[in-house]
């Protein structure tokens, strides 16, 4: 079986402070790491090929972005995937989550044929979640997005269940197909030491836009549909208003029925 | 695809996809047309709702009051689970026959799964989970404004290329209108695309889960916890009060990583956005990745025996105290209420 898991890298959230003036998150000299998200998507995969015969599972990461996002796949490696792939070129930069699925699809094709596609719910910089769905797209995948855990996994189906709206529901799929984990999944391992060392000295290929089978047009800005047209920044950041200190219990619950009151909550109670 | 005059009437109308669970025209479906009636207007054209589902015969006496024009409505079988796949097609064909200058959804999980394959299969752009959608007015095209980094920058986004325009928008971004049981709109049946089989998806099984309130996402009031809970049992306490308030328990991720609360409730960046109208935080120190999903509530209330804990600096109201006596008194307060 082959496996091929999505993974980006982003700004670490827990070290990212906010600018008081702007209330924007400051980047510079941030930490990056491998999106928390597509962990679980890393995890599964590895889990997978645990699971089977030794030797009969090979993983794949591919990871999209400047030459120092090749660390990203680097430590997909340390955590069990077998082999990385870093999807890079300045003609691809400023794609949208159109021109990236569009490339990403067409480096997976090349590099496949794969029987099962993992990426994470979606990255805590971008926050559109929308890359990996596109992509499966792209290859003419089913797509099982939400899933919180794969039931079954044959030669020729996956089992899994989605977490949706009010409940969990089971649905299967025909290989190849696109799985999509949300947290719940399982719980990402820590790299070993020793996998650490293996990652350190596994080769990372770099796939460019040479001979990917796009036009320039398709790739990067110039091939994506959406454009940033203005940023702002909203003028009411939210501030700390009243502080009630300690030892008021009374107070404090009045002042919290208040705002119950003014803001109609109290209705569903009568 | 018929061209001739009786189509250019319909050409650049504004489109939303309506979202059908359990067979029933799901309320988003209505905060949509509230955005798209506003589109609409903005540029003469005429409203649309697409509604995919199985035995939603009548569902157009769901939208029609709430400002659709059009009510297109592919009714089949095939249709009584989620089948992006299937729904995919019956886009595709709409479109193509009917040329939408926009198409809006829901970002709920059937949204943000199927718009994504819409824009791969047709080559539109797509913006994620928007909160505020307008007009240009030189351009008449849309602008798709987003929170970015975290909530506290917000970009807008124009789409270029092939028309629709497209994004999904964020639940509760728009109250609905208030129905207008005057409107008058025009039902188009819609035929199942011929190359349109059956999904690829072989539906198992749905088990629905037994927790209070509406999806995070949905609803107005989220009681939500953190580590200074100190325990599942503690915590379990806010969904007494989260069923008094008629709201829903959230958590942060330190709960949620303790298994107090299943990752559905966790807010912030790598959990969801959400935008109630009261958000009580009890014992939360207000992480940056917290407070970026949390920091669109209409009210904050934050409990916290930590003066300094961050999440205070954006509460209308701290409260520096023990999370379980606040918790405890609340309850009784509002039980004794007269």
């Amino acid at each position: 079986m082959r496996i091929a898991v999505l993974v980006k890298q982003v700004p670490a959230v827990d070290t990212v402070k906010i600018d008081e003036k702007t209330g924007t998150m400051i980047r510079d000299g941030v930490e990056a790491e491998l999106n928390p998200l597509d962990l679980h998507a890393v995890e599964a995969a590895v889990r997978i090929k645990e699971s089977r015969p030794e030797g009969t599972t090979e993983i794949t990461a591919f990871t999209m972005g400047p030459a120092q996002a090749k660390k990203a796949a680097t430590y997909a490696i340390a955590m069990g995937c077998d082999k990385g792939v870093l999807i890079s070129d300045r003609k691809f930069g400023g794609a949208d989550t159109l021109a990236t699925a569009r490339t990403i699809a067409k480096v997976i094709e090349k590099n496949g044929p794969f029987d099962l596609l993992l990426s994470g719910e979606r990255a805590t910089d971008g926050e559109t979640g929308q890359v990996g769905p596109a992509t499966a797209q792209f290859l003419g995948l089913p797509v099982l997005t939400y899933v919180s855990k794969i039931d079954d996994l044959t030669d020729k189906t996956v089992r899994v269940t989605r977490a949706v709206e009010g409940g969990h529901e089971t649905v299967e799929a025909p290989l190849p197909a696109f799985v999509i984990p949300v947290k719940e999944m399982n719980i990402p391992r820590l790299c070993t030491l020793d996998g650490k060392i293996h990652a350190k000295h596994t080769e990372i290929e770099t796939v460019t836009a040479e001979n990917l089978g796009l036009a320039d047009d398709e790739l990067g800005l110039t091939g994506s549909a959406t454009q940033v047209v203005k940023v702002t920044y909203p003028k009411v950041t939210r501030q700390g208003k009243k502080i009630i200190a300690a030892g008021k219990l009374d107070t404090a619950l009045a002042e919290i029925m208040k705002i119950m009151e003014e803001k109609n909550c109290l209705e569903a109670a009568k | 695809m018929s061209g001739g005059g009786e189509m250019s009437e319909v050409k650049g109308e504004v489109w939303t996809l309506a979202e059908v669970r359990d067979g029933k025209i799901h309320s988003v479906s209505r905060e949509l047309l509230a955005w798209g009636r506003e589109l609409a207007d903005d540029l003469g054209a005429p409203l649309a709702s697409i509604v995919i589902g199985s035995g939603i015969k009548g569902c157009e006496k769901d939208l029609i009051p709430y400002g659709a024009d059009r009510v297109y409505i592919a009714d089949d079988p095939a249709f009584k689970n989620f089948a992006p796949d299937m729904m995919l097609k019956v886009i595709e064909k709409l479109v193509n026959e009917y040329a939408p200058s926009i198409l809006i959804a829901s970002a709920t999980t059937q949204g943000r799964t199927l718009m994504p394959m819409v824009q791969a299969h047709l080559g539109c752009g797509l913006t994620a989970d928007c909160t505020q959608l307008s007009i240009e007015k030189e351009s008449l095209r849309l602008i798709q404004t987003r929170p970015a980094i975290g909530g506290n920058v917000m970009a807008n986004i124009k789409t270029k290329g092939r028309d629709p325009q497209m994004c999904t928008v964020r639940p509760k971004s728009r109250r609905p209108l208030a129905a207008d049981a005057s409107r008058k709109g025009e039902v188009i049946n819609v035929d199942m695309p011929k190359d349109a089989a059956a999904s690829i998806l072989k539906f198992i099984g749905f088990e629905p889960e037994h927790s209070v309130g509406l999806p995070i996402q949905e609803a107005e009031v989220i009681v939500a916890g953190g580590k200074g809970m100190k325990n599942s049992k503690n915590f379990a306490k806010l969904s007494e009060l989260a069923e008094l308030l008629g709201g829903t328990v959230g958590a942060s991720r330190v709960a949620v990583d303790l298994g107090w609360a299943p990752y559905s409730a966790q807010v912030g960046l790598s959990g969801k956005s959400v935008t109630p109208r009261l958000y009580i935080a009890f014992g939360i120190s207000g992480a940056v990745q917290h407070i970026a999903g949390m920091s669109g509530a209409e009210a904050v209330i934050a409990i916290n025996t930590d003066p300094e804990a961050p999440i205070f600096r954006v509460a209308d109201l701290s409260v520096q105290g023990d999370a379980m006596e606040i918790l405890n008194g609340l309850i009784d307060a509002i039980k004794t209420r007269k």
